[in-house]
Order: C-alpha cells, then structure tokens, then sequence
C-alpha cells in the first residue's frame, strides 16, 4: 500500500504499519502547543483529564497573541498560562522578552524538526511543515487532551501534490507563491487535505520562503503542508536543534487527488483582496486598475516576520520615505530577529523612513492591539487572512500581500509594484 | 437525540472571525462570548436566535482560526445544530470534541430557506423540513466520532477511555 509523506508520519505514530485517507487513528504528539487564546482556556479543561502534563518537554505555552498584555483580561489569561508553566516545571517556558510569535520562535528555538507529529491550538500551527513535520491546528479541548495524553485522534488525510518547476523572479517570495496558489484553488481547495510540495522548484525556495507557504496552508482549507526534506531543511535543523529528526518521503505511487503544477516563474507580486485570501490579483491587473490608496502598513506575523522578510523590505524602504497618508507598523516574529535588525541596520532604515518598530506580537493580525483599523480604512498586511472586521472595524478592508509589495505600497500611499520603486 | 427549531441561513466561508471576533477573546468565559455570537456578519443574530434554532450555510463554515470560542458561542447561544455543505477541518474537530451537533448536507442547505422550522433526528440523520414538507438525509458520522459525540464530548471520551484500562 502507498503512502504520502503526511501518511507515513501519522502511521508511525498511530504505531501502525500503513493507513489509508480517511481512516480515524490515534496518534502520538512530538509537541504540544499553545498560546494565551487557546492555553488558558485549555487548562481547566486539562484538569478534568490529568495533574501533571504528558511530558514536560513536549509541551510549550507561548503569550503572543495579546502581549504586551492590552488590558486586564489579557493579563489574567498570561498570568494564568505562566502560572501553569511554572507548576508544570516546562522545560521550554516561553515569556514576553524571550521568546515572539509562536511560529517564529518554535522552529528557531529547535524545537520543531522534521517526521515529527505535532499539534497546536492555533490555525497556523502547519507552518512546520516547512521543515517535514506533520503539524496542524487544532482546538482547545484537543490541546488539553495532548497535554494530559500526548496523544489524539486525527483523520488521516488525502492530499494534493503541488509540484513546484522553475524558480522565483526578482520581487517574488514564498508570500506571493501560496497567495497564487490559494487564488488557483480557492479558500476551501484543500479542504481535510495535506498540500504536500513537490519538485525540482523546492530546492529555490529559501526556509522562510517554505515556512511562509506551510503557514498558510489552513487558508486553502488544508490539514498541514509539508515539504520534503533536503540540505536547506537539514542544515537549518542542525543549525537551530540538537532533536533526532527522522526524514519520510512519500512513496512514488502514492496517491493523490490532485496534481497541481506550479511554475515558480510564472508567478508575479499577488496581492489578495477583501475578504478571502484566495482573492487573488496579480499586480499586474492592480497596475492597470484604479489606484487603490491605503491608510496603513503591516510588515510582520508568524507568515511573514522573519530576517529575510524584513530584510526584503527594508531594502525597498531603504533611503524613502513612508507616504504622509500612511503608518506603518513592523513587528519582528522573535527576539533574535530583533536583534538581528538592530545589528544589520535595519531597524535604522524603518524608523528612518517612518515606521513603528515593534516588539513580537500577533496583536495587529487579529485586530487585537498594535495596530486596530479604524471604519472605513484600508491595510496591506503581510499577515494570513483578510476576513472582514479581522483587523479592526467591520468597513475595514485588508489586502494580504508580501513584504515587498507592503514596503512598496508603504512608500506610494497605495498598492503598488515593488519592481517600480526608484522608478 | 432530535432537535427542532427555526432555521437562520448564510452563505459560503462563514469564517471565525465573524462567529466570535479576536477583540473578544480576552474572555473564554462561554455566556459572554455567547452574547457577541455573528455580530460582525449578522448584529441580529442573538436577538433573533431562539434557543433550539438552526444555522444553515454553504461550504466551509467555520474557517480560519483554531478558536474553540467560535462552536462554544453558537452552543452556549442556543443553537441546536449547524447543517452546512462542508466544515472547515479544525471548527469540524472542535464541535465534536465539545459535543456542538454539525451535520453535512448539501441537498438540505440549497432546499431550505431562512425561516423554514426544521427537524433533525441525530440518530438517523434525517432532517425534516416541517415547512416544506421535505426530508433530506445527512452523511452519517463514522462510528469512532459516533462514539465521542454519544459521551459529549473528547474529555469524558479519553476519562472512560483511562477508566477502562
């Protein structure tokens, strides 16, 4: 019997020898993961289950997502979840100061490594199939049942094969790859499914660019997305963690309900529209189209707030001046990443340009702080989704976009094409 | 296990962050999340909702977010159950691990129209449309999940679950 390279991983953990797409398992966790939405409201369901977690390596609680604390409430849930931690004795306490975006810091803290089977109660937790893990999001009751357990239960998933040809233009990242592809197959095109990415265009596609696609993965309806492992995914695991990893590869005759090609050089600056990311528009057709003028700028998330995002866009910023219409707010995914900006200059050039430079947090994502939109007002974000009233007020209007395009568009007062500024 | 009541109907990607917006989620306390249940698709939603109401909608109810808030504000509004043509995969877990009755069915969700009263036997997954005089039959839940939702819920499951070993 074939299988994928998702359908591998879970048998291994389900400790069965093969499963077939739409088979219930239970299967055993690598890690279990949770922030200040879902965490706190997971340990009173917890309790009901168990005293002590399953295993105190294996279970990471990150405040991120309304940190800085925004208000009492928020304060109580993170007092809560340290509070937790602590009695619990983690081994990776994660605090405000140490640690940042919870897909940002996982990985870069090592703690994430491909064959893993890891869960988290955040939609977004596919982000580590970047470096071959299954990993998914899941809900709090799960999460509380992974914490006491270390085990859950799980369908196991079809999948479609994305083949990956040619490589990435000038201008073009990870951001505009999966923006493209959720435009091609829509918000719900791979729904219950693993998007597992193929080809000889993987080996063109940086680590950030990989944990980028996987992120948003969910926006598509998948269960995870996962990239095989090659140099790049190694030498980022030995540089980052001294876990075991284990590499699976799907077999040649596994199948799939799809086969999707992508041609890495096709692909332009994507923006896409309210109020689905798979509202994709190419900035070609923006080009042609109506100006569509902007209030506000976010560069950063756990899609798009790593060193070589923020890298890109300071290069675009570099030496302009962010339009006197428009604020923009940039937010580091980690600590290090913070870091990193300061030694390379780059924190020099956003607040020279007039950006905010912010500490790591979700909280502009979500509409939670640092950021809210105000009626009637328009963001390019580089973040995940652009529901309606994500961001803030209900009339607001967010356009998903890539770092570059963001910088850009920060500095023209609308969406505009990153291979123009300096024009 | 049945349900009966007054059907509210929506369209595709009723997404999560319209079922219960992030601005809420400092509290997970489920009265008050219950109060703010729609508000950014629908601000009549809590006023119109009596409880044993159904939501009907299109494909891929409940995407986005990982928010188990979203499926706890519908159940704790009063909704009795959700007849959509598909469930985003993590709202679709997280409904069955709290014991929020959710039942596929496209045929039901392009028949009946907002207002209709309804009536869904869980055990057969029949839905009776009262005021149409129809009935349309949903996909039946595999016997594992069967199992879950029969003890309300993935707590009391892994609990029997520890119970018989």
């Amino acid at each position: 019997m074939s299988m994928t390279m998702t359908q591998k991983i879970l048998a291994d953990h389900a400790g069965l020898k093969e499963v077939t797409a739409g088979q219930l398992i239970e299967a055993k966790l690598d890690l279990v993961m949770a922030n200040d939405v879902t965490g706190p409201m997971a340990i009173p369901i917890f309790k009901q289950m168990a005293d002590k977690v399953f295993d105190k390596d294996k279970v990471v609680l990150v405040p991120d997502h309304f940190t800085p604390n925004k208000d009492i409430k928020s304060a109580q849930n993170c007092k809560a979840m340290r509070e937790f931690s602590f009695a619990q004795e983690l081994t990776h306490h994660m605090e405000q100061g140490k640690c940042g975006v919870e897909h940002a810091i996982l990985p870069e803290s090592g703690l994430t490594v491909a064959g893993e089977c890891i869960i988290g109660a955040d939609s977004h937790t596919c982000t580590y199939g970047a470096l071959g893990a299954f990993s998914t999001g899941v809900g709090t009751t799960d999460i509380a049942t992974g914490m006491a357990t270390g085990e859950l239960w799980f369908k196991v998933p079809s999948a479609i094969k994305i083949v990956l040809t040619g490589k990435l233009n000038p201008y073009v990242s990870g951001k505009d790859v999966i923006l493209h592809i959720i435009g091609k197959i829509g918000v719900d095109g791979a729904l219950y499914k693993s998007m597992e990415f193929t080809g000889p265009g993987v080996s063109e596609l940086s680590m950030d660019d990989r944990f980028t696609i996987c992120n948003m993965a969910i926006e598509a309806g998948g269960k995870n997305g996962i990239f095989p492992v090659d140099d790049q995914a190694i030498a980022y695991m030995e540089e980052h963690s001294t876990k075991a990893y284990k590499i699976y590869e799907a077999d040649e005759d596994a199948e799939y309900d799809e086969v999707v090609e992508i041609n890495l050089s096709d692909i332009v600056p994507t923006v896409a529209f309210p109020h689905l990311p798979g509202n994709a528009h190419t900035i070609d057709e923006i080009n042609e189209s109506e100006k569509i003028y902007i209030d506000q700028v976010v560069i950063g998330s756990c899609t798009n707030g790593r060193i070589s995002d923020l890298r890109k866009a300071a290069a675009i910023l570099k030496g302009h001046k962010v339009n006197e219409h428009v604020r923009v707010m940039v937010l580091p995914a980690t600590q290090k990443i913070f870091m990193q900006c300061v030694h390379e200059g780059l924190v020099d050039i956003f607040v020279e340009a007039g950006c905010a430079f912010n500490t790591p947090s979700c909280g502009p994502c979500m509409g939670g702080h640092m950021g809210v939109l105000a009626n009637g007002e328009k963001c390019v974000s580089t973040t995940n989704r652009n529901f309606i009233g994500r961001m803030g007020d209900v009339e607001s209007l967010i356009y998903l976009a890539s770092p570059e395009t963001a910088a850009a568009s920060a500095i023209a007062g609308y969406i505009a094409d990153p291979r123009k500024v300096g024009e | 296990m049945k349900a009966n009541g007054k059907v509210l109907k929506y369209g595709d990607n009723v997404d999560t962050d319209v079922i219960i917006p992030a601005r809420y989620l400092n509290s997970f306390d489920a009265k008050e999340l219950a109060t703010h249940a729609m508000v950014d698709l629908d601000p009549t939603f809590v006023d119109r909702l009596n409880p044993g109401d159904i939501m009907v909608a299109g494909k891929n109810f409940g995407c986005g977010s990982s928010r188990e808030h979203a499926p706890l504000a519908l159940k704790t509004a009063g909704v009795s159950c959700v007849i959509a043509k598909s469930f985003a995969r993590i709202f679709y877990r997280n409904s069955i691990n709290i014991g929020f009755a959710i039942l596929e069915c496209e045929e039901a969700v392009d028949d009946i129209d907002e207002g209709n009263q309804v009536e869904i036997d869980f055990d057969t997954g029949t839905i009776t449309n009262v005021t149409k005089n129809k009935t349309y039959k949903s996909q039946p839940f595999p016997e594992f999940l069967q199992k879950m939702i029969e003890v309300n819920g993935l707590v009391n499951y892994v609990n029997a679950k520890k119970e018989a070993q």
